[in-house]
């Protein structure tokens, strides 16, 4: 990964408050394309926060965010959107009750040329896309709530790739996965990152992520303790990073590392 | 070799009983079924219970004008209900608005444009329904921008617009209505006559066989699975066998003797020996209701906004995260259920030929037990405009038919509220079971 490329995206110095606890403190992160970056940390890290200011979902209370070397104005989802940003966000945020073509046209529905929903259009591309991801689903007709984890899933990660997503957010992607699953989404990553696809892959349990990314960066209590490519530490050093907070000597330490 | 994913589904296909494949092949909503099931119950109940007074064309024609105005709030109450709110200020704002057309036809008009002028009740009925808009979408403003419960803004409502209405003019009753909007409130002049029901229903026949066709062939487009095509028949059969018998029912009650007296003094017609009979037809406050009901379902289901309202309802934090403005939604709801107030305002202003503060008293609640008895989910999420307004019919059924039987008023409510808790008692346990 050369550094003159210049960066997707370009997180610098970003901060957030809830009511006077500072869950983001000046915290800076960038992705390059084709370029997995696993963000690891404790439950609390600051890490999903983060993510969720560069999908729109909370507003920032300082720093700036670059979409390729651009400052961006990123207020709510719609405008992430528009820059490109897609988010699988941990909860998922699927509405249970419509059915998957609903969920993954979601705010973006295809219509028909008379302004009513085209649904049987949004169907066609709904049995395309989940035919790539999931060629055994079937369950087209029913509300999301009647799937299986693993369906709900990959629904969730269907929107985020049908809209041809530059920056990809996948938060905790293979929690509620089984083995196989897990292994279904890894594959999807390195397909999506040969594409150039940027991907931000946060967990909290290092062992999903630490084959899958090219670099990592650990936060620990709000503040990024350092970055790091994955060949140059080991996995214990990384949790070393996510537990004490202590940045080894082959990562880039930040304003969160203990010395 | 046969290909295993096929053998599989016809491995389970014939796992399914008769039944069961019926309901598959049909896609028939049990629910729904349910709910006609139950008003069926409760029509013969009341028939052998009356003496055979109740199923009479005469009564049912006159539970179909009755239910309209509740019917017509209960569409907009379902969107409320599937977003997580609720509106008590229904009833109140029926009355304030109906007032103010009350007012507006009475007083105002006739003295700009003259009295009985033709376009009276169509100015009246706008100002009434941007009144209803403009007020709907103040609650809505409120709930949805400044984030108060929307069961505390519409409770302020309910005792705002009830003492508004009072307000207008010191509690006098306002009587009579323009002629011409009186139509709007049914009778034998406010109906449509024999021939136009009989073309409104074969047009509405043609219509429903058109839909399912085009159903078809959009699904055909894409090669998706169809339904069988005795199915599709099966159902266009049905539902053009309600129309037209729906139609028949209001053609077969005829013009009181009185009236068709007059009528043939003032066109001077003989009577025949055998008396002259002039048939109703459907009611007009009812094709109101019914185009409301389509209008509500098409919104719905079919535009965007509907697709919103439902996701909302079923998450929405999901919704914000689609990056659906779920506050101009909900402001959006509300604004559809003011107008649907002013539209039930006109019905049951125009049918009681007078304006009065009390009116709409408790329309709330039935309003609220219509959707909600109509398989509207108080969780959210879940609700059709067709169940809000067959579970409007069940409520005024009940009503009707106890008041045939000669039950007190106090009776009546409690078998009124007993027969609510008992509806949604029965649909948690169907949720509980499908889900």
């Amino acid at each position: 990964m050369s550094t003159a490329q210049t960066p997707l995206i370009d997180m610098d110095n970003i901060s957030i408050a809830f009511g006077g606890i500072r869950a983001v403190d000046g915290a800076s992160v960038n992705l390059y394309p084709g370029e997995v970056v696993a963000l690891l940390g404790h439950n609390g890290a600051g890490k999903s926060t983060l993510i969720k200011i560069l999908s729109g979902a909370y507003k920032r209370d300082s720093g700036t965010i670059k979409v390729n070397g651009e400052e961006a104005s990123i207020g709510n989802p719609r405008d992430a959107k528009a820059y490109g940003i897609e988010t699988i966000y941990q909860t998922l945020a699927l509405a249970d009750n419509v059915d998957t073509a609903a969920n993954l046209y979601l705010g973006r529905e295809l219509m028909t040329p008379w302004g009513t929903l085209d649904d049987v259009a949004m169907e066609h591309s709904a049995r395309e896309v989940m035919g790539r991801l999931n060629p055994r689903f079937q369950r087209f007709k029913d509300p999301v709530k009647a799937l299986s984890g693993g369906q709900r899933q990959s629904v969730a990660i269907a929107r985020a790739i049908l809209f041809n997503a530059r920056i990809l957010i996948m938060d905790e992607p293979t929690a509620a996965l089984g083995p196989q699953e897990t292994a279904q989404v890894g594959e999807l990553i390195k397909q999506l990152k040969s594409e150039g696809i940027g991907i931000f892959l946060i967990s909290h349990d290092i062992h999903d992520v630490f084959h899958l990314a090219d670099r990592v960066a650990v936060m620990k209590n709000g503040q990024v303790v350092g970055t790091a490519k994955v060949g140059d530490v080991t996995e214990d050093e990384v949790l070393g990073m996510i537990i004490l907070g202590k940045c080894p000597p082959g990562a880039i330490p930040g304003p969160g590392a203990v010395n | 070799m046969s290909d295993p994913a096929v053998s599989i589904d016809r491995a389970r296909a014939s796992e399914l009983g008769l039944t069961a494949r019926f309901f598959k092949a049909t896609e028939l909503d049990t629910r729904l079924l349910g709910m006609i099931g139950a008003l069926v119950v409760i029509w013969i109940a009341f028939q052998v219970l009356s003496g055979g007074q109740f199923l009479t064309p005469r009564n049912l024609w006159n539970l179909s004008v009755q239910t309209s105005s509740v019917a017509v709030m209960a569409t907009g109450m379902v969107l409320i209900i599937v977003t997580r709110n609720i509106d008590l200020s229904v009833g109140s704002l029926l009355g304030f608005i109906g007032m103010i057309m009350g007012v507006m036809q009475t007083e105002m008009l006739p003295k700009l444009i003259g009295f009985e002028h033709p376009a009276t009740w169509i100015i009246t009925l706008g100002i009434g329904i941007v009144a209803g808009a403009v007020i709907g979408g103040f609650q809505g403003f409120i709930i949805a921008f400044l984030g108060v419960p929307a069961f505390i803004v519409t409770l302020g409502g309910l005792l705002v617009w009830r003492g508004a209405a009072w307000w207008v003019t010191s509690g006098r009753t306002v009587a009579p209505m323009d002629s011409t909007f009186r139509l709007m409130g049914g009778g034998p002049e406010g109906s449509i006559g024999s021939m136009w029901s009989w073309i409104l229903g074969i047009a509405a026949c043609v219509a429903i066989v058109i839909m399912v066709a085009n159903s078809r062939r959009q699904r055909q487009r894409f090669n998706f699975p169809r339904r069988p095509v005795w199915a599709e028949v099966f159902m266009a059969a049905i539902s053009c066998g309600l129309v037209l018998g729906a139609v028949s029912i209001a053609n077969a009650y005829y013009w009181p003797i009185g009236i068709v007296r007059k009528y043939a003094d003032a066109n001077n017609i003989t009577i025949p020996d055998g008396g002259l009979f002039i048939s109703h037809g459907i009611a007009i406050p009812v094709l109101i209701a019914v185009a409301t009901g389509i209008i509500m379902t098409f919104v719905t289901t079919r535009t965007r906004f509907g697709r919103y309202v439902f996701a909302m309802g079923g998450n929405p934090e999901a919704a914000d995260l689609a990056g659906i403005n779920t506050r101009w939604v909900t402001m959006k709801i509300f604004i559809i259920m003011g107008i649907l107030c002013a539209i039930a305002g006109a019905i049951s202003t125009a049918r009681l030929n007078a304006a009065t503060n009390a009116q709409g008293t408790l329309d709330e609640l039935l309003t609220i037990a219509a959707a909600v008895i109509g398989g509207t989910s108080l969780a959210g999420g879940v609700g059709t405009i067709a169940g809000a307004m067959i579970g409007a019919l069940l409520m005024q059924s009940l009503s009707s038919g106890m008041v045939l039987l000669g039950l007190d008023t106090p009776l009546q409510n409690i078998v009124v509220g007993i027969v609510l808790v008992i509806a949604v008692w029965l649909d948690t346990i169907y949720r509980r079971r499908t889900a």
